[in-house]
C-alpha cells in the first residue's frame, strides 16, 4: 500500500516533472506532443487490466471489459498517430 | 513476482518521462515516442502476471478487449488524414478518460476494500474521467463536422452548474456509503457526470476546440493518476500526473497563443463579445495577376510564407513546397512563419507542412520571425486571415485586439492568396487586405500556387 503522504509526494514530484519536461517545447511540436502525452495516459490500460482481472460479478466484468477496450484504443491509437506525425519531421540537412 | 512487476512499472515510468522529454525537441522526437512505446509494452505485458489478475474468463476478456480496442485504433490511426488529426486525438483521449471512469466504477461496485478516502478519490476520478470522455466525444463530433451548431440556451450556465452540483452531491453520498454502493445510485451518478461533459462542451465554438481538447487531455491524465491511487499502482500515478501537469501547461500555452483565457473559452462564447468591429477601412483591395506575383517573388531576396488552415483545406501545401524549392534554386531565402493557432491546433500546421516535405528548420514561430518581416521583400499569406490582421495591434475596440499576430504588413510587398473577399473566422474585416503594399491573388489555394509556379518557370 502506498501510504497517504508518500502518494502525495509522488503526485507533487510527478506534477513538477511533467511541467518541467514540457516547458521548453517549441510550438512546432505542440500537436505531436499533445498526441504523445495522450498516448502516455494510455497506461490506464494497465489499470483496466487489473480491474477486469479482479472483477467477480458479471456487471463488474462488463464494465471492466469496456474499459479495457477503451484503454487499448487510447494507447494504440495515441501511439500510431504520434509516430506517424513525428516520422514526417525532417531537417533540411537531410540527416535523420 | 511482485518485485518483477514493480521493476517493470518503474522502468515504464522512466521510459515515459525520458520519452516525453525527447519529444520536446524535433531532433529526438521520433526516438521519444518509440521509447515511450516500449514502456507501454513492458507495463502491459507484465500486468498479465499481476497477482490480482486471475480467472480464465478474466484473462480471455482482457486479451479480447485489447484485441478489439487496439485493432480498431490501429486501423483508424493508420488511415486518418493529417488534417483530421485534432479530432482523432480527441477521440483517443476520450477513450482514455472513459477507461479511467470505468476503473472507478468497477472499484465502486465493491470489488475492492476501499477506505472512505480512497473511495472519495475513486469518485472524483470517475467524475473527471467521465467528463473527459463525453466532452472529448463532443469535441470529436464538432471537429468532424457531425455537430455544426453551438448549442446555447437561456440559463445554460445555471443548468450546467446544477448538473455538476447534483453529480458532486451524489458523489459525496457514494463516497460515504461504504463498500456496497447501490447500483442504481452509481448508474445515475455516472450518467450525470457524462451529461455534464456534454453540456459543458456543446456551447463551445469550433475555433476554441484545441484548447478544450488539450484541457480534456490534462483531465484524463489527472483521472488516470487518481485511479493509480485507487489501484495502488505507481505506474498509473506517475504517468497520469505527469500528463496531467504537462497537459495543463500545454493548455495554458495554447490559450495564451489564442489570447483567450481558459475561463473565457469555457464560460463565454466568442460570437457574443460583439458583432465584429465596425471601424472604417481605408483604401481598396488591389488585385494582382499570378504571373506578376511570380516575378515579384523570383527577384526577391527574402520571401516569407504565412500559411493558414485555408491552405491545408485546399491541399496546397505540396504546391507551396514546390514553389519554395523553385525559389530556393534561384537563390531566394524562403522562410515559413507559423502563427501558434495556424491550423486547427498549435503545431498542426507544422505537421501539415512536414507531410508535404518542408524541413522543420525553415519553419519559424511567431517570436522568432516577427522582427524579420521588415527585411522581407515579399510576404505571401495563403489561407490565413485573422492571424495577420494589424487591427489586433492597433484597434482596442476590435474583438481580436491584443491577439499576437504575424507582422506580415511590415514586409515591402504582401501577396494574399484568398478564395473570396469575405472576412475571417472572427468576422472582423482585415485591414491588411486594404493596405497600400498588399496585392490580392484570388483563387483556390492549390490553383493559385500552381499559377505562381508556372509564372516563375516562365522567367527561366
Amino acid at each position: 500500500m502506498i501510504e497517504g503522504f508518500v502518494a502525495l509526494y509522488i503526485f507533487m514530484l510527478a506534477a513538477f516533472t511533467g511541467y518541467e519536461v514540457i516547458s521548453k517545447v517549441p510550438v512546432i511540436l505542440h500537436t505531436p506532443l499533445m498526441s504523445g502525452s495522450n498516448f502516455i495516459h494510455g497506461i490506464v490500460l494497465v489499470g483496466t487490466m487489473v480491474a477486469l482481472g479482479h472483477a467477480e460479478t458479471t456487471a463488474q466484468m462488463w464494465v471492466g471489459f469496456i474499459a479495457v477496450i477503451l484503454a487499448a484504443g487510447n494507447a494504440v491509437g495515441g501511439y500510431v498517430v504520434t509516430e506517424r506525425m513525428l516520422e514526417m519531421f525532417k531537417s533540411s540537412k537531410g540527416a535523420k | 513476482m511482485g518485485f518483477i512487476i514493480n521493476v517493470a512499472y518503474f522502468a515504464a515510468a522512466v521510459l515515459f518521462i525520458v520519452g516525453l522529454k525527447q519529444m520536446a525537441s524535433p531532433v529526438t522526437a521520433r526516438r521519444g515516442i518509440v521509447w515511450a512505446g516500449w514502456g507501454m509494452v513492458i507495463a502491459t505485458l507484465v500486468t498479465f502476471l499481476h497477482p490480482e489478475v486471475r480467472g480464465f474468463i478474466n484473462y480471455l476478456l482482457i486479451i479480447l478487449g485489447i484485441g478489439i480496442g487496439g485493432g480498431l485504433a490501429w486501423y483508424t490511426g493508420k488511415r486518418v488524414a493529417m488534417t483530421d488529426m485534432p479530432q482523432m486525438i480527441a477521440l483517443y483521449n476520450g477513450m482514455g478518460g472513459g477507461a479511467a471512469a470505468g476503473i472507478g466504477i468497477v472499484a465502486l461496485m465493491g470489488s475492492y476494500e476501499l477506505s472512505w478516502a480512497i473511495q472519495f478519490i475513486a469518485v472524483v476520478g470517475v467524475i473527471i474521467g467521465a467528463v473527459a470522455f463525453s466532452g472529448s466525444l463532443i469535441a470529436f463530433a464538432k471537429l468532424q463536422g457531425l455537430i455544426t451548431k453551438s448549442l446555447r440556451f437561456d440559463m445554460q450556465q445555471k443548468i450546467n452548474l446544477g448538473v455538476l452540483g447534483a453529480t458532486v452531491l451524489l458523489g459525496i453520498i457514494i463516497s460515504f456509503s461504504g463498500a456496497q454502493v447501490n447500483g442504481a445510485l452509481l448508474t445515475v451518478f455516472l450518467l450525470l457526470a457524462l451529461a455534464f461533459g456534454i453540456l459543458m462542451t456543446l456551447p463551445i465554438g469550433g475555433a476554441d476546440m484545441p484548447v478544450v481538447i488539450s484541457l480534456y487531455n490534462a483531465l484524463t491524465g489527472l483521472a488516470v493518476g487518481l485511479k493509480g491511487l485507487v489501484l495502488d499502482n505507481a505506474a498509473l500515478m506517475i504517468a497520469g500526473i505527469v500528463v496531467g501537469a504537462a497537459g495543463t501547461l500545454l493548455t495554458q500555452l495554447m490559450a495564451k497563443a489564442m489570447n483567450r483565457p481558459i475561463s473565457n473559452v469555457l464560460f463565454s462564447h466568442f460570437g457574443e463579445t460583439g458583432g465584429g468591429d465596425q471601424s472604417e477601412v481605408t483604401g481598396t483591395m488591389k488585385e494582382i495577376e499570378a504571373s506578376d506575383a511570380g516575378v515579384m517573388m523570383a527577384f526577391a531576396d527574402k520571401v516569407i510564407i504565412v500559411p493558414g488552415y485555408g491552405m491545408a483545406v485546399a491541399q496546397a501545401q505540396h504546391k507551396i513546397w514546390e514553389l519554395t524549392q523553385l525559389l530556393q534554386e534561384r537563390g531566394v531565402t524562403v522562410k515559413f512563419a507559423i502563427h501558434p493557432v495556424a491550423g486547427r491546433m498549435p503545431g498542426h500546421m507544422n505537421v501539415l507542412l512536414a507531410e508535404a516535405g518542408v524541413p522543420y528548420d525553415i519553419i519559424y514561430d511567431l517570436d522568432e520571425i516577427n522582427s524579420e518581416f521588415k527585411t522581407a521583400d515579399v510576404a505571401i499569406v495563403i489561407g490565413a486571415n485573422d492571424v495577420v490582421n494589424p487591427v489586433a495591434r492597433s484597434n482596442p475596440e476590435s474583438p481580436i485586439y491584443g491577439m499576437p499576430i504575424l507582422n506580415a504588413d511590415q514586409a515591402k510587398n504582401v501577396i494574399v492568396i484568398k478564395r473570396g473577399k469575405g472576412a475571417g473566422f472572427s468576422g472582423v474585416e482585415n485591414h491588411l487586405f486594404f493596405a497600400d503594399n498588399t496585392r490580392m491573388l484570388y483563387g483556390d489555394g492549390q490553383k493559385a500556387a500552381s499559377a505562381l509556379i508556372s509564372g516563375i518557370k516562365e522567367i527561366g
